[in-house]
């Protein structure tokens, strides 16, 4: 079983829901994102989204764009996010990394040496946000040969029909996206949301995480009660802007976060 | 020897050229696109759509616009005759209106009530704005902070327009952070927002349904030419931004075997200084904007600045079709540096009369060097993509006068 499955089972079991952070990867430094993962997971975060910053982030609003450009800056590249998780990998082998980003990046470092980067360095599936599954039917067999899941999106404006076959193409868990918007945007309507939730349920047998618009406490407890996980980013991403002069705070800041996240989504 | 493609047939049914093209793009926005490639397979081979499209193009555009034959100027060159298309005499003054006719008319059938669109010259924007105004639509155009400056005098003819220019200060603050811009503003409002974008890029189906819409000029050039040179031509020159105008005017003669074709990038400060904005000539392939291209990008896949004196070509990607008519080998791509195009804006003002926009500079320029090596009695079609007015301020600001 993969480190994903693994992990949906456990908190299945439990009762409980994942907590699925984003962070953009090297941001501000190279330096605070292997720490910053542990102190996450050690605030209560089930699977940790790393995402690789590009130079055209068309799909992420201002904060994350920000985020990217002081990545860039530092020096992040493809390369440097997979030897972060190597890294990380030293003194956790249980938490699932998903790597999330643009297309670009991967396709000049090759589908297959990716694909193999990625198993040697302990990333347990990817999300690629421009690679619609009716484009990836070529590179999609390199990444399940080696295990690793393809984790997509799913849309308020994805039809039935592409749920279905989103849900065929995907492994690991299902990420739909509450608004339409760019990351970082408006709220989300609860109620929509666990509507949406159950079209997507009836239609896919995957574990459906829910991310864009939470940023909070209240928020993620509100999702997880009608999802099976809940993707927290831009309100961690904006730690890093806020203490750029102050890398050690980067850490504590984006664990605490978390920690109240975790503390309102386990309350019965 | 493997026979030559039908090159009219592509794209296939998903969008590809070959390796390149496709829809690369969030999940947000398929279903839009999906609703957009529906429509206009329909609409395409409506009559009533062709006919509206063609009144619009004749009585608001101007159409058609002149093959023009530049007797002093092919003189002077002392080689081939050089025929001039002048889409610089469209309405608006570029080629860019033939396509926001067509894509405004889409909008209406689509019912869409808001249009965006990204601009780097500022003509796209134009034309944009000025179908909107037309149409009553509202208007919102996405600009590069550093376009803005460079092409003011397009800015407030875009708010004279009604439109709301929308100035990007994120990346290198030229036409590609607008597109980014403007693929956001898209994802964020799709059900009441029809994005017109300006050139053959994007995802499928816009690198079709821009290049279908631009391919009158082509139409016309094609039959213009058997009349009044009593042939084929022997080339023809396009300066490639985005590819719009290029594509448009070699669509209809790619089946031509003895036509050959040349697309002209802009080479900036010099290709081997690496400040330029030639992909076909020193990019590799990649994604971004929705489809798999020739790209300037780093050994990571970051995409890197551009540089061009043109407003309009400086962009790091080009339409999926050239990426594949260049592997193919049926078009050249070659390119002009900055100091190339404005000798060639100043010689073509002084000799014809006719100023060029300096994105249609770098056609000029090219042509310059390629009549010279022809016959006399050969021809060549270079397409006068825009004209000049708009630049004015630019080449003041370099010849160092102030207004
Ligand atoms: C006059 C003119 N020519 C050419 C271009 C380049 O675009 P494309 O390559 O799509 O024709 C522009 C773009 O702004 C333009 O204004």
């Amino acid at each position: 079983m993969s480190r994903i499955q693994d992990c949906f089972a456990r908190l299945g079991e439990q009762q409980r829901k994942a907590l699925i952070p984003y962070i953009t990867a090297g941001d501000p430094t190279l330096e605070v994102t292997v720490p910053a993962m542990h102190a996450m997971v050690e605030a209560g975060a089930d699977v940790i989204e790393l995402g690789v910053p590009f130079s055209d982030p068309m799909a992420d609003g201002p904060v994350i764009q920000k985020a990217c450009e002081r990545a860039l800056r530092a020096g992040t590249s493809l390369t440097r996010v997979l030897e972060m998780v190597g890294q990380f990998r030293r003194d956790n082998d249980t938490t699932p990394v998903v790597l999330m980003g643009y297309l670009n990046p991967v396709e000049i470092m090759g589908y297959a040496r990716f694909a193999d980067a990625c198993v040697a360095a302990g990333v347990d599936g990817v999300l690629l946000v421009d690679l619609p599954p009716e484009e990836c039917e070529d590179v999609a067999p390199l990444f399940r040969e080696r295990g690793i899941d393809l984790i997509f999106l799913i849309a308020p404006t994805t039809t039935d029909a592409r749920i279905r076959s989103i849900a065929a193409a995907a492994s690991g868990y299902l990420y739909y996206v509450s608004v339409k918007g760019v990351t970082g945007s408006a709220s989300l309507d609860v109620n929509e949301v666990a509507a949406r939730v159950e079209t997507i349920r009836n239609l896919a047998q995957l574990p459906i995480g829910v991310g864009f618009g939470i940023k909070d406490a209240q928020s993620a407890q509100a999702v997880s009660r009608v999802s099976d996980g809940v993707v927290v980013g831009s309100v961690l991403v904006s730690q890093a802007a806020e203490h750029e002069q102050h890398p050690e705070k980067i850490a504590p800041a984006m664990a605490a976060i978390l920690a109240d996240m975790r503390a309102a989504m386990d309350k019965p | 020897m493997t026979e030559r493609p039908d090159y009219k047939a592509f794209p296939d049914q998903r969008g590809h050229f070959g390796q390149f093209g496709g829809r690369f793009v969030s999940e947000t926005l398929m279903a839009a696109l999906d609703e957009l490639e529906t429509m206009y397979r329909r609409l395409k081979d409506d009559p009533q759509f062709q006919a509206d499209f063609d009144y619009d193009l004749a009585h608001y555009v101007g159409r058609p616009s002149p093959l023009y034959l530049a007797e002093r100027w092919s003189r002077e060159l002392g080689g081939a005759r050089v025929w001039l298309k002048r889409e610089d005499l469209n309405h608006t003054g570029a080629h860019k209106v033939n396509n926001t006719i067509g894509q405004a008319l889409l909008a209406k059938h689509m019912g869409k009530k808001r249009v965006i669109a990204e601009t780097g010259a500022g003509q796209h924007g134009v034309a944009s704005a000025t179908v909107a105004a037309r149409l009553g639509l509202e208007c919102h155009v996405f600009m590069g902070e550093e376009d803005i400056r460079r092409q003011r005098l397009n800015v407030y003819r875009m708010k004279l327009l009604g439109a709301n220019v929308v100035p990007v200060t994120s990346g290198s603050r030229t036409l590609k952070d607008a597109m980014n811009e403007a693929m956001r503003d898209w994802v964020t409002n799709v059900d009441d927002t029809f994005y017109i974008i300006g050139t053959v890029a994007g995802p499928h189906p816009y690198p079709m349904l821009v290049r279908d819409f631009q391919a009158v000029i082509g139409r016309e050039a094609r039959e213009q030419c058997l009349k009044q040179a009593g042939k084929l031509p022997d080339a023809l020159v396009a300066c490639v931004g985005g590819g719009s105008n290029a594509i448009g005017l070699f669509h209809p003669f790619l089946n031509d075997d003895g036509v050959a074709m040349y697309g002209v990038e802009a080479a900036g400060d010099g290709i081997d200084t690496g400040r330029h904005a030639a992909p076909l000539s020193a990019g590799r392939p990649g994604v971004l904007h929705g489809n798999r291209t020739y790209l300037m990008e780093d050994d990571n896949g970051q995409i890197i600045e551009t540089h061009s004196v043109s407003a309009g070509l400086d962009y790091p990607g080009v339409g999926p079709e050239h990426a594949w008519l260049k592997d193919l080998g049926r078009v050249q791509y070659v390119a002009a540096n900055d100091q190339e195009a404005l000798a060639a804006f100043r010689e073509l003002t002084m000799v014809e009369g006719i100023m060029p926009a300096l994105e249609s500079a770098h056609a000029v320029a090219h042509a310059r060097k390629l009549a010279p090596t022809m016959d006399k009695d050969q021809n060549i079609i270079v397409n006068l993509s825009g004209r000049g007015d708009k630049d004015i301020l630019t080449v003041a600001e370099i010849d160092g006068i102030e207004f």
